[in-house]
């Protein structure tokens, strides 16, 4: 094996060959940093590299796996959404509030990939606070989708979306409030896994909507996504909130095939607002060929779709305003200096430190818990998110997978949606209601668009069932051989 | 939906928050939009449907009280902007 291509590598292609001492984890770590050297100045998808931590991590693995003492992650460089907080080494949210905030404390993930033996190369772009669609909200770079660097990555984790699509690392780890994992991952042509709420730890995530944030992984392939689920899954102490569900080996049934399963394609998906034909074409293939892979195909009803992006703009929102009072400048992040008064420190505090849409956002979620519009808001949206709850588990009595497009377009160009804040959540409408539902959701490539831009294809499950998620997403990749195509980079 | 320039005033000052002069207008236009948009659940019949604030159903999350590791001071004061003898300092609150 030459060593001017180990970037490419899957997850579960490295663990053979570190495993069998083809290649070692010093290798594997100093060509995925020659690959961010190389590609990131002009792709901007990381904002810290840990390089020197990363090469003593690698110099670990190495001992560990000739010591025979290698855990299930040992040696494997992954990138890191920076709102996931990592000892040491600066978590910034993409946000001038925490532009100089160095954590004292791993999240849980953070804890569990370290003990799996994973190496971290560095933490990656995204949208302030998670706010956005394109990663264009950060306050400190753009990223470029590495299809086509005229376009944005998605968003939020646009930035672990392009570095897993540019093999700048070999899996990262996202969040996802609304769709931020599956819409980048569709847009980089990567696989992009948001888990059952509750199934993996937020402890240490910086929280945007706490009710609705998921941490998840993107990959290269569906095998990849189900390893890295498996590493980060599990009932943690720290959050009240993570389940206690066992957590089994995501890897054990991928190739079960989906003969018996039925998937339902919702009605009300198919000829929602701004639609892409190419999106729409792409998706109907996918059913032809789920249908011809022994899978049966039926169509369901979503009664409430039509409410889904209103309601998630006003409970998001609503959990952002009341998260973000904490950014006050007392105890960690910016503080604004020549403020007069404690409340002027407050204003100038969190007027300086916030970008446009953190701000609008705050102001939107204020204004729908605000004396006298809390029920005709807030309240109704909370009605409404169980009436979209009621539609997934009516939904999944007739059905075992859910189908349909992740995003209604393939990528759009930088600066396209800049303006338009409604028409950038609108690009959420496929993904959001997984989030409101709490089910899990999985992108993974179907096809591309005339222009060769990647098409997701997003798979939705009853709750904690990632196991049937992953198998039928498997069966697919399998099946359409769409997966592991690679944007036209220059070679390291 | 209209959102006039005293609302967008006042939810700032709710949220601890000054807009420039210059932007009002612009938030003021955002928020009405969708605002507008976000009128959609009002047509919504949730007659007699319970409000959901998470979506998977976890009862009490009970643990036994015992003490666990925890940050010392000096990490957890690592970050603050300004702190004195284990205490963060703000701007003089009484005068």
């Amino acid at each position: 094996m030459t060593s001017t291509k180990l970037y490419e590598l899957t997850i579960h292609e490295a663990k053979g060959l570190l495993a069998k001492r083809q290649i070692s984890a010093r290798e594997l770590s100093d060509a995925v940093f020659g690959r961010i050297r190389q590609l990131d100045p002009e792709i901007g998808a990381y904002i810290t590299l840990a390089e020197d931590a990363a090469r003593q991590q690698a110099t670990q693995a190495d001992a560990h796996i000739r010591a025979g003492s290698a855990g299930p992650l040992t040696g494997i460089p992954l990138g890191i959404k920076d709102l996931i907080c990592t000892k040491g080494i600066a978590t910034t949210c993409a946000s001038r509030m925490l532009a100089d905030f160095v954590p004292p404390y791993n999240a849980t993930v953070m804890e569990k990939l370290f003990s799996a033996g994973a190496i971290m190369t560095g933490k990656l772009n995204m949208d302030e606070f998670a706010m956005g669609s394109s990663t264009e909200n950060s306050a400190f770079q753009i990223t470029r989708n590495p299809w086509d660097r005229s376009r944005t990555p998605g968003g939020s984790s646009g930035g672990s979306a392009a570095a897993v699509a540019a093999d700048m690392c070999l899996g990262a780890l996202g969040s996802d409030t609304g769709g931020s994992i599956r819409q980048p991952a569709a847009h980089c042509g990567v696989v992009g896994l948001k888990p059952t709420y509750g199934r993996v730890s937020r402890y240490g995530l910086v929280a945007f909507a706490s009710s609705l944030d998921q941490i998840g992984p993107l990959a290269k392939d569906v095998t990849d996504a189900a390893i890295l689920l498996g590493a980060i899954s599990g009932h943690d102490p720290k959050d009240s909130t993570c389940a206690k569900n066992d957590v089994p080996d995501y890897t054990a049934g991928l190739d079960a095939g989906i003969k018996g399963l039925t998937f339902g394609i919702p009605m009300e998906y198919q000829n929602a607002e701004g639609m892409d034909p190419g999106v729409k074409a792409a998706v109907e293939k996918a059913v032809a060929r789920l249908t011809h892979a022994g899978a049966k195909c039926v169509e369901i009803s979503l009664p409430h779709t039509e409410h889904a992006v209103a309601a998630y703009y006003l409970i998001a929102p609503a959990e952002a305003s009341s998260n973000l009072a904490r950014y006050d400048g007392v105890k960690y992040g910016f503080r604004h200096k020549e403020a007069g008064g404690l409340k002027q420190m407050y204003e100038q505090t969190r007027s300086r430190g916030f970008g446009p849409e953190v701000k609008r956002r705050i102001l939107l979620g204020t204004y729908a818990l605000s004396a006298g519009y809390y029920d005709a808001y807030y309240k109704k949206a909370s009605q409404v998110r169980t009436l979209i709850r009621n539609d997934f588990a009516a939904a999944f009595q007739t059905c075992d997978i859910i189908v349909s497009p992740t995003a209604p377009t393939p990528a759009f160009g930088l600066g396209e949606k800049t303006n338009d804040p409604l028409q950038m959540y609108l690009s959420d409408i496929f993904t959001l209601s997984a989030n409101l539902a709490g089910i899990p959701g999985l992108s993974l490539p179907c096809g591309f668009s005339e222009n060769g831009l990647p098409i997701g294809l997003q798979m939705m499950a009853p709750h904690f069932a990632e196991a049937r998620l992953l198998q039928a997403a498997y069966a697919f990749e399998q099946a359409a051989g769409v997966c592991g195509q690679k944007p036209d980079l220059p070679a390291a | 939906m209209k959102i006039s320039r005293e609302e967008v005033a006042h939810v700032a000052a709710l949220a601890r928050l000054t807009i420039d002069e210059a932007d009002v207008d612009g938030f003021a236009r955002n928020l009405g939009d969708i605002l507008a948009y976000a009128e959609s659940v009002s047509r919504a019949d949730t007659t007699g449907v319970s409000p959901t604030a998470h979506a998977v159903e976890i009862c009490n999350a009970f643990r036994q009280d015992e003490v666990a590791g925890h940050l010392d001071a000096q990490n957890t004061m690592a970050n603050a902007p300004e702190s004195e003898d284990g205490s963060f300092v703000v701007p003089k609150v009484i005068e």
